[in-house]
């Protein structure tokens, strides 16, 4: 077995007074792909962002260790530059903001943390050229501001662009599908299993099976009121597909 | 008694001496600003315009001005810190309220252009500076009746008829003395019919640890078709006031774009007063505030539309941290007849910092139907939602918000015309909110401090 990439531990957390995450339990090694399913509302976002450091969100209980490290003590960037990536749902369009100011803020940052010299003009193009390739994402949005008028497909092919530059070792998909078409979606799946190595590992969320007909997971776990409440392998989301949640909400609620 | 006695009083005693360095012209215009003055007052904070800005305050202090017109040995190239390099100008240098032109200038200035003292135009070409001095200028506001009863000289900027400038010309306002000095700057623009012309004016502080007080009324009258780019950009120190005033009166298709940037400062009041007086005029105004420490930046505009089928848009946006306070005060009047007006007026601000303050007061006065005319104002913060995705990326919160708070300023600094002045001052707005102020002339290449003539003995 690969050893243990991230091993979160009961894990509560609260937004504005209220819980949402009331102990999750998740192991995900190194080469693995794992799917988080779960109604609406279940706390799957609360989860990805929890993660991710979102300041909006208070962790109240639990650890997370992250290859040794305690992820729950460092900054949203320094998570980030210990190899954590979370795509986000609904990317943020930030204008005045250029991608190519984006990304080469981000990577520089990277490299300092990392103690590494910054990367030249020449092998920063040379990257961004390689790695647009990946999600087939146009050298016009590059000179663009972060996200402003892109399509819903172009924000996320941009979110796996990003992933890709910064090479993480673990990558959150919050719901990536969402607003995507088949084509799209197609794209952004490929980016994904091109990107994926023995090394890193994949947390996919997701509402539909759709997604992981393209990303096939090794394990896939249903999120219900803040709990893990059933674990299985990739057969669990085609039954869910078919029988949707009803029968598991009626086995926790009894 | 008010803050105006002491500048009577200056000029009762030194009148003989004002007048010997200065100009017929100038001279004339003393007069009556006295007798105004001596009935007037200075507006004090809470007054109408003057909710945030104590211009009594501001003139009670004690300056020296410098009557006698002594040459302050001016080290522009210790202390110049010339922030836009690499542009290709024709510089002038006012020291204090002394207009220095560069050899290059007096070398290269065009046929049909004239940029020289105020003073000198007066005699080599009297009829445009007895003409225009003082008429475009609303001297009944005793601040700049105070300007006309102590100026002595200063800049004239003149395009004949047609000529099209191409090469901007620079305008360098330095502080240097060794006692806290009142600068009295006075700047006549006039632009013939079709004449085009780019201005671009730096306010620099050569001592920090002095008190100064800069006065300026600046005048620019632009005639049928003419063009003005005239971009003011302030870096100067924490004890540096500044009061300025600057009255366009525009004439038929005439087009102006004004910038006001503020990149640091001490206490500043800017006023800022256009008349749109015949058809197809336009006007656009943009400003660009960012405030920290103690810094207050109070920019005061009336846009008079007085003549239909005009356009004029104004953006301000201020970045306030710290404990800065930004004031904004803006009003377009419309006329009555002054049919097919388009007006806008956008004020957007960012409170960086939790004791930073923003006042804003956007005023519409329409006295007429067929118009479009919008205005908005906002003061906010930076979005934690995009602050939170830059982090994800790896970018650290300093440096997120300060990629923000550039963002903020891009749109205005994109209006800026010459595409030299537009990149640099891009930089110049990452350099100022990563905590520069100013580079230093050794990493000028600017050749201005070889290209000043040295101080003339007098």
């Amino acid at each position: 077995m690969n050893p243990v990439l991230i091993d979160v531990k009961d894990l509560h957390a609260t937004v504005e007074g209220k819980e949402i995450l009331k102990g999750i339990n998740l192991t995900v090694r190194r080469g693995e792909v794992h799917a988080i399913m779960g109604p609406n509302g279940s706390g799957k976002s609360t989860l990805s962002g929890v993660l991710a450091g979102n300041p909006a969100y208070t962790v109240t209980g639990g650890s997370v260790d992250f290859h040794g490290v305690d992820l729950l003590a460092l900054s949203p960037e320094d998570r980030s530059h210990e190899g954590l990536f979370l795509s986000f749902q609904y990317p943020v369009e930030i204008p005045g903001v250029s991608m190519v100011n984006f990304m080469r803020a981000a990577l520089n940052a990277k490299r300092n943390y990392l103690h590494e010299p910054q990367m030249s003009a020449t092998d920063f193009l040379k990257l961004m050229r390689q790695k647009r390739a990946i999600v087939e994402l146009d050298n016009k949005l590059a000179s663009r501001s972060v996200n402003e008028g892109f399509s819903g497909g172009e924000k996320k092919r941009n979110e796996i662009f990003q992933m890709a530059v910064l090479e993480p070792q673990l990558s959150i998909l919050d719901e990536t599908d969402s607003g995507l078409d088949i084509d799209a979606l197609r794209v952004v799946a490929g980016g994904v299993n091109k990107l994926k190595t023995e090394q890193n590992a994949t947390i996919v969320i997701t509402h539909y099976q759709r997604l992981l007909d393209y990303i096939r997971p090794d394990f896939v776990h249903v999120l219900y009121k803040g709990r893990i409440v059933r674990t299985g392998g990739p057969e669990l989301a085609l039954e869910l597909e078919e029988r949707g949640y009803d029968w598991i909400k009626e086995e926790i609620d009894g | 008694m008010n803050s105006l006695s002491q500048y009577l009083e200056l000029y009762r005693v030194n009148s003989a001496d004002i007048d010997n360095h200065s100009c017929a012209v100038m001279n004339d215009a003393r007069k009556s600003a006295y007798e105004l003055l001596c009935d007037a007052h200075l507006p004090r904070k809470g007054e109408e315009g003057y909710e945030h800005t104590d211009l009594e305050a501001l003139y009670a202090r004690d300056y020296g001005v410098n009557v006698f017109r002594m040459n302050f040995r001016a080290d522009v190239a210790a202390s110049f810190h010339c922030d836009v390099p690499n542009m290709s100008t024709l510089l002038g240098v006012v020291v204090n309220d002394v207009f220095r032109p560069s050899r290059m200038l007096l070398e290269r200035l065009p046929e049909g252009v004239t940029f020289m003292s105020l003073r000198e135009a007066a005699e080599s070409c009297g009829d445009i500076v007895k003409t225009f001095y003082g008429s475009l200028a609303d001297g009944t506001k005793p601040s700049v009746a105070l300007n006309t009863l102590l100026a002595q000289d200063g800049v004239l900027i003149h395009v004949k008829r047609g000529v099209k400038l191409e090469k901007p010309l620079q305008l360098v306002n330095i502080f240097n003395s060794p006692t806290s000095l009142l600068a009295l700057r006075r700047v006549l623009v006039v632009l013939e019919e079709d004449a085009e012309a780019s201005v671009l004016v730096c306010d620099h502080t050569q001592t920090a640890d002095t008190d100064y007080m800069a006065d300026e009324v600046v005048e620019v009258s632009l005639a049928r078709g003419a063009s003005l780019n005239y971009y003011h950009i302030e870096e100067s120190s924490a004890r540096t006031t500044r009061h300025a005033h600057m009255f366009v009166r525009q004439y038929a298709g005439s087009r102006l774009s004004l910038g006001s940037l503020t990149l640091t400062c001490g206490d500043t009041r800017n006023e800022y007063s256009i008349d749109l007086t015949e058809p197809h005029c336009e006007a656009d105004l943009s400003g660009m505030v960012i405030g920290s420490d103690n810094q207050h930046v109070d920019n005061n505009v009336s846009l008079r539309h007085l003549s239909g089928q005009c356009r004029s848009n104004q953006i301000f946006k201020y970045v306030l941290d710290d404990n800065a306070v930004g004031n904004f005060d803006g009003r377009i009047f419309v006329a009555k007849g002054a049919a097919l007006t388009d007006a806008y007026q956008t004020n957007r601000n960012l409170l960086a910092g939790s004791s930073a303050r923003m006042h804003t007061k956007p005023q519409l006065e329409i006295y007429n139907d067929d118009v479009k005319c919008s205005h908005g104002a906002s003061t906010g913060q930076l979005s934690e939602e995009a602050l939170f995705y830059m982090r994800t990326r790896g970018i650290p919160e300093k440096e997120a918000r300060t990629m923000l708070m550039q963002a903020f300023m891009a749109d205005v600094i994109d209006r800026v015309r010459p595409q030299e002045l537009r990149e640099r001052l891009h930089l110049l707005v990452q350099h100022r909110f990563a905590g520069h102020r100013g580079a230093s002339c050794a990493d000028c290449s600017s050749s201005c401090k070889d290209d000043l003539i040295s101080p003339i003995a007098e």
